[in-house]
């Protein structure tokens, strides 16, 4: 019953959405078919999205899932103030996106943000991070890593922490490295894990884009724009529905073909004990 | 016993009954409000409308902020929408057209009835009942408008050997004098820029000053056709870009919105153009003292209008347009317009208010308060067609991409027109 309210209704009712035209009071909405995909073909801001959010998944997906693996198997072992540790590496979890998007403005704002005053303890000019397309990617990319890997992390330390000893005191007897002790053993065994947080970390390279609302509205010239921040652009700004039910339509498309990739891909590497 | 009992229900339904009919409903007015500049606003709104509660009893009143602008709309429009309506609402005074292509407003011609009141529809200033009136009839009234306006450190400009007392008053003598300012600091990099102006969030609005300037308007008034491509506003695009690229006296890229104001007073920036809605921020918060101008001129002054109006929606009831209009009007008196400008900044949006002893004062102890008022006689409309959201953006987009150095502005500008027009052709 929730399944179908929550799920499945609203994906039909985007699908039925996308095939009328948008209506206003003066030319109430009629059956289109294709023609708002067609649309999408001419254009080039759903395309530049697009192409935003290949990078930004590429940017902070195995980013972060190589942190949280560090930063775990670090805070896993025996550390002086290791609770302190932890909880300093999930602090970030816990802010709320807007809040550390607010913080962040600030880190980034030229001259007067922490960025430029420490790089100006060394000598480096202030320089525009938000507002250089080059740069600003880059910046949310840093941002949203910071964010997530805390989160991934707790997963990978439950998952260690279920590893039995016994693995790691055989392997110092055979007398095997760390790094061949961590390839061979650990990272396999922690398959599951990862899998999770990849798929974890898709959704989220889609679904993230709270930041966007105060660090750069999608900009300079679409620069920042995200795929979803797009839709609530055409839905709420342009008031548009038939083509941000479009729009909505190819999300769940795309998040649906990745699911599916990656569960099978990685189906057949992962151990499950 | 079955009749005792059947007396006991009956005087208990009776007495509920009698407790329970009241001798007439309040009528309910629910309101959305934005707050686009800085301050502590909210309580001031909700005092006002608790002394309208007082002085109206049976009229019960609910400010809800719903952010800026943006947020403003889409709450209203979702609310009227779904179930909980409201009968009025402070929104963009550009979001008419799209207002009524929703069919979701009616114009105060419908509602006001008495020769006072005809009479009040024509107190405001005419620069800002522009936007609000749609063939012939007005469908927005004046509340917090504002332009733009030039703040100057006063302290930058004696330490660069400048007259704190005299701004730049046209496009060259800003270039020289922003020149003049921008301070370096001993590895080169600039501590201290001549000049910011905004290019995030309202970049529009900041552009239509420069085209005003130059001697264009960005769009005509049935709201169907855009000028973006014209020769005089490619030049007013490339003038700001110079700005940055070419004179070095604004940082290149664009500059955000939020900081600015910060950035200002903190002295990183020696003049800066945002809207008068932040001054009182700006006074209480800036440690130097600073002066307020209208903007420079190119071929005359000019500043977009910009700020909200209080518009009625249709869906009320006769009883809640009385009651509507009898909290605009109180809202609205030349004392409250007052009270509302010395709190934030924003223009009063009727002479009389200046009127006012109080504000009478207030001006002549802050000279920078009638700035944007004396401004008014060179404002013109903000931009506002149909399918405003898109218009705009293409128009957002043009001018960030030139900013960054991505387009020229004639190619950014002449892109961004096509698309306008393609946009605009159904409504001609």
């Amino acid at each position: 019953m929730l399944l179908v309210g929550f799920t499945h209704y609203p994906a039909a009712a985007t699908l039925i959405d996308s095939l009328f035209s948008t209506g206003t009071a003066v030319r109430p909405s009629r059956f289109v078919g294709l023609a708002n995909y067609a649309a999408l073909g001419d254009d080039p801001i759903f395309w530049q999205v697009l192409g935003n959010n290949f990078w930004f998944a590429l940017g902070t997906i195995p980013t972060s899932i190589a942190l949280a693996m560090l930063m775990a198997l670090w805070v896993n072992d025996r550390l002086p103030a290791r609770a302190l540790v932890r909880m300093a590496y999930f602090t970030p979890t816990i802010l709320p996106m807007i809040a550390v998007a607010n913080i962040w403005l600030f880190f980034f704002t030229p001259q007067i943000g922490l960025l430029d005053q420490l790089g100006g303890l060394f000598g480096a000019g202030g320089h525009n991070w938000l507002g250089e397309p080059q740069t600003v990617m880059g910046c949310l990319v840093a941002m949203t890593i910071w964010k997530e890997a805390g989160f991934f992390m707790i997963f990978y330390l439950a998952a260690l922490q279920s590893l039995p000893p016994e693995l790691e005191e055989a392997a110092k007897i055979e007398g095997a490295s760390r790094w061949y002790f961590f390839w061979r053993v650990t990272f396999p065994l922690l398959m599951p894990t990862t899998l999770f947080v990849l798929v974890n970390a898709t959704i989220n390279s889609f679904k993230l884009v709270d930041h966007l609302f105060i660090l750069t509205k999608g900009g300079p010239d679409n620069a920042s724009n995200l795929l979803l921040y797009y839709i609530y652009q055409v839905a709420f700004s342009f008031f548009d529905t038939g083509y941000a039910a479009t729009l909505t339509v190819i999300l769940l498309l795309l998040l649906a073909t990745l699911a599916l990739v990656q569960f099978q891909l990685i189906e057949r590497r992962v151990h499950y004990r | 016993m079955k009749a005792f009992l059947s007396l006991v229900f009956s005087t208990l339904f009776a007495a509920l009954l009698a407790a329970a009919s009241p001798a007439r409903a309040d009528t309910e007015l629910t309101f959305f409000y934005p707050i686009a500049v800085g301050g502590p606003l909210t309580k001031v709104i909700d005092g006002l409308a608790a002394q309208f509660e007082k002085e109206n009893p049976g009229v019960k009143v609910h400010p809800i902020y719903a952010g800026n602008y943006d947020d403003a709309r889409i709450k209203a429009l979702a609310a009227l929408k779904g179930g909980q309506p409201a009968q009025l609402s402070v929104l963009f005074s550009i979001d008419i057209y799209e207002l009524l292509e929703q069919d979701v407003i009616v114009p105060f011609d419908d509602i006001v009835t008495s020769a006072e009141d005809k009479a009040w529809l024509k107190s405001f200033y005419p620069a800002l009942m522009a936007n609000g009136i749609y063939k012939g009839k007005v469908y927005g009234i004046p509340f917090q408008r504002s332009t733009i306006v030039m703040y100057w450190n006063k302290d930058a400009f004696k330490e660069a050997g400048l007259d704190p007392e005299k701004a730049p008053a046209t496009w060259n003598e800003m270039t020289q004098m922003a020149a003049k300012l921008v301070k370096k600091d001993a590895s080169g990099n600039v501590a201290r820029w001549g000049v910011m102006v905004p290019s995030t969030g309202y970049a529009y609005w900041m552009f239509q000053a420069f085209a005003r300037e130059n001697g264009q308007d960005l769009m005509n008034k049935d709201g169907n056709r855009t000028n973006y491509a014209h020769p005089d506003v490619i030049a007013a695009l490339q003038y700001w870009r110079d700005l940055g690229a070419k004179h070095k006296v604004m940082p290149e890229g664009t500059v955000e919105w939020g900081t600015l104001r910060q950035a200002f007073t903190e002295g990183k920036t020696a003049m800066m153009w945002h809207t008068t809605g932040n001054l009182t921020a700006v006074k209480d918060t800036a440690k130097f003292p600073f002066g307020v101008a209208m903007l420079p001129a190119s071929k005359q002054r000019g500043s977009p209008t910009g700020g909200g109006n209080f518009y009625v929606f249709k869906k009320t009831s006769p009883e809640e347009r009385k009651a509507a209009l009898a909290f605009i009007k109180f809202m609205t008196t030349p004392e409250r317009t007052a009270e509302w400008s010395m709190a934030t900044g924003y223009v009063a949006t009727r002479p009389d208010a200046y009127e006012t002893a109080k504000l009478k004062e207030y001006v002549s102890g802050f000279p920078a308060a009638a700035v944007a008022r004396d401004q008014f006689k060179f404002a013109t409309a903000e931009l506002s067609t149909f399918q405003t959201g898109r218009v705009r953006k293409l128009l957002d987009d043009a001018i960030q991409a030139s900013l960054t150095g991505g387009k020229a502005p004639a190619e950014a500008l002449k892109g961004a027109q096509a698309e306008a027009d393609k946009l605009l052709r159904p409504y001609r």
